[in-house]
């Protein structure tokens, strides 16, 4: 049952030029929140910008006695709302309802999980990452960036014995390209009797390419997709993704509700 | 005294046969069907639900991108994406009913047999409240805005699904029209119960950068608060012209936006977009009605509706005078 409040910023990190992280105070949501769920924020007053901006919980912060006491999300600044969040001071509110959607469906050792993000597309891996050494599971972190100044956070996922496989597109740092190219050689290297489950957060082009990928090899894939989203509680039917059902017709699902984590074989990728 | 008497206001308003405890309606589009908000809101405590637009068979509607923000607004073209009415009854009424709430029924159709198809559909079901007639979508091709944007046509289509049904009949009027008074004359005159206006304003978003609209049905209709002030002067003129109640809409964005549309002639209001903005909005919007009314000193909020004083150009039945 999502919450609304308006919860008191409590810290703004920038990262760069256009990346930041936001704490926000909000126990009561932090602590409903599931690995891949998101809140819908609105960093403003007033009629401009009129609608909430759908945005992963990055992470949970807790208190010494292991209470949630707040969560983070990492924003990418892109237009109106995300500049608010940028420019956001210790002290604003910022609406924030949540936690909405369906998490990630966390595997069991002995599988493994191998999380694909890019760029923004990072912001759900943390919370997974969290859960999945929490049961054990081998991790590792497919992560591309334009520039070795743009993947961040690498110690966080390195203390959560996250296995890191880092791209950029100019080649500063990891392998030059796209993130996809190491995921296809690993998991053509992989034992086929070694199962292993793949969680992928990005730009729709590398989404596509990711759940190709992850079919050519037979290997399962979840996606977190990200859609412009109206009110992210299935009301307004604005974010919906062409799926197929179980009999292959196509239909539109609304990522709100459905998702934003969705089964990678059955979106249409047009 | 009056002070003395009041000891709390009556919400409840009369849309034809139908009586709803408060004027408060989901407007239909912006709440799903209903169910999707049940988490967040008691339905048992609106005035009424209205249904996502329901034909005869499901609908996919349009590609994303479905919606673009605006100033102070924004454009959608959904394309009325739905289950269609059968499964409507079949899976979501039951619940809705054992929800307590009051539930009309958005009915599309992309011909006058259709219209009353599903009318008859959604009257032969237990638990629906009115139909409210869906001939003003901008953003689908065949039906709808058709009949919606002629004067015959919505005569046609009012009579014919007022022959059908039982229930109390509500056509949604488009504001895509010159006179859109005279459209409420004409549903008026057909036997409509009452009329909801309006619906949403054809509009268009351009991306400069590669030229290209922003959504994909290239024109949509505009909602919001952008849209409240030409929304509310088109409520006003209705008020002038017809007797039939109006449930009015545009923008309503807080408690003295809905009081506005009641003083410009509307006996309910229908909230939209603002529900996407905040979902827990109804508490704070009857909270604040009840304010109003109580700093007025007006006992019924049926007593406020129609009672802007426009001078000797007012036309429309006077309510109290406003204490100050």
């Amino acid at each position: 049952m999502p919450i609304d409040v308006p919860a008191r910023v409590i810290a703004n990190r920038r990262l760069s030029d256009d990346y930041n992280v936001l704490t926000l105070d909000a126990p009561a949501i932090a602590a409903a929140s599931l690995p891949g769920q998101f809140v819908m924020l609105k960093p403003g007053i007033g009629f401009d910008p009129l609608l909430r901006r759908p945005f992963s919980v990055f992470a949970v912060l807790r208190d010494s006695t292991n209470a949630a006491i707040a969560i983070t999300i990492l924003s990418k600044r892109i237009g109106p709302s995300t500049r608010l969040i940028y420019d956001a001071r210790p002290g604003h509110r910022v609406e924030c309802l949540g936690p909405l959607g369906r998490p990630f469906t966390l595997v069991q050792p002995p599988s493994q999980a191998w999380m694909i993000a890019g760029g923004v597309g990072l912001a759900p891996f943390a919370t997974l990452a969290e859960g999945l050494r929490a049961r054990g599971v081998k991790t590792t972190l497919f992560y591309g960036a334009r520039r070795a100044a743009e993947l961040f956070y690498l110690d966080a996922f390195r203390e959560l014995d996250v296995d890191l496989v880092l791209t950029t597109e100019d080649g500063s740092a990891g392998e030059h390209g796209r993130v996809v190219a190491p995921l296809d050689r690993r998991l053509a290297a992989l034992d086929a009797a070694s199962p292993v489950m793949l969680y992928a957060c990005g730009p729709e082009g590398m989404l596509a390419a990711t759940a190709r990928t992850a079919m050519k090899h037979g290997r399962p894939c979840q996606v977190s997709v990200e859609r412009i989203m109206g009110c992210g509680l299935g009301g307004c039917y604005s974010c919906v993704v062409p799926m197929r059902g179980d009999a292959g017709e196509r239909h539109n699902v609304r990522s709100c509700l459905a998702g934003p984590v969705l089964p990678a074989d059955r979106v249409i990728w047009d | 005294m009056i002070d003395d008497c009041l000891v709390g206001v009556d919400l409840s308003v009369t849309i034809g046969s139908l009586r709803l405890k408060n004027p408060l309606i989901a407007a239909s589009g912006c709440f799903g069907y209903g169910v999707e908000y049940a988490d967040v809101v008691d339905l048992s405590t609106l005035g009424a639900i209205v249904s996502k637009g329901l034909f005869l068979a499901e609908r996919e509607g349009h590609p994303a991108p479905r919606i673009v923000e605006t100033p102070a607004g924004m454009l959608n073209a959904i394309g009325l994406q739905g289950i269609g009415a059968r499964r409507f009854v079949d899976e979501k009424l039951p619940e809705l009913r054992a929800r307590g709430a009051t539930v009309i029924v958005n009915v599309c159709g992309t011909t006058l047999d259709e219209y009353v198809d599903v009318s008859r559909v959604v009257s032969d079901a237990e638990g629906v409240a009115a139909i409210e007639l869906n001939i003003s979508c901008p953003n689908i091709k065949e039906g709808g805005i058709q009949f919606g944007c002629s004067l015959n046509g919505t005569f046609d289509v009012v009579s014919a699904v007022r022959k059908a049904t039982r229930l109390p009949v509500i056509p949604k009027l488009t504001p895509n029209v010159t006179d859109v008074a005279s459209f409420a004359r004409a549903a008026e005159e057909a036997g409509a119960d009452a009329v909801s206006l309006v619906n949403t304003f054809l509009a268009m978003v351009i991306d400069v950068e590669t030229r290209r609209p922003k959504i994909s049905n290239v024109v949509g209709g505009l909602s919001g608060p952008a849209i409240r002030p030409i929304a509310v002067r088109m409520v006003y003129e209705c008020r002038q012209t017809v007797k039939i109640p109006i449930l009015g809409m545009g923008g309503i964005a807080d408690a003295r936006d809905a009081v506005e549309f009641l003083i410009a002639g509307a006996d309910a209001v229908q909230i939209g977009t603002a529900n996407f903005v905040d979902p827990f909005i109804w508490n704070k919007l009857l909270a604040g009605i009840r304010e109003y009314l109580e700093r007025h000193r007006i006992a019924r909020v049926a007593d406020l509706v129609g009672t802007v004083d426009a001078g000797e150009r007012a036309v429309g039945p006077k309510g109290p005078a406003l204490q100050t």
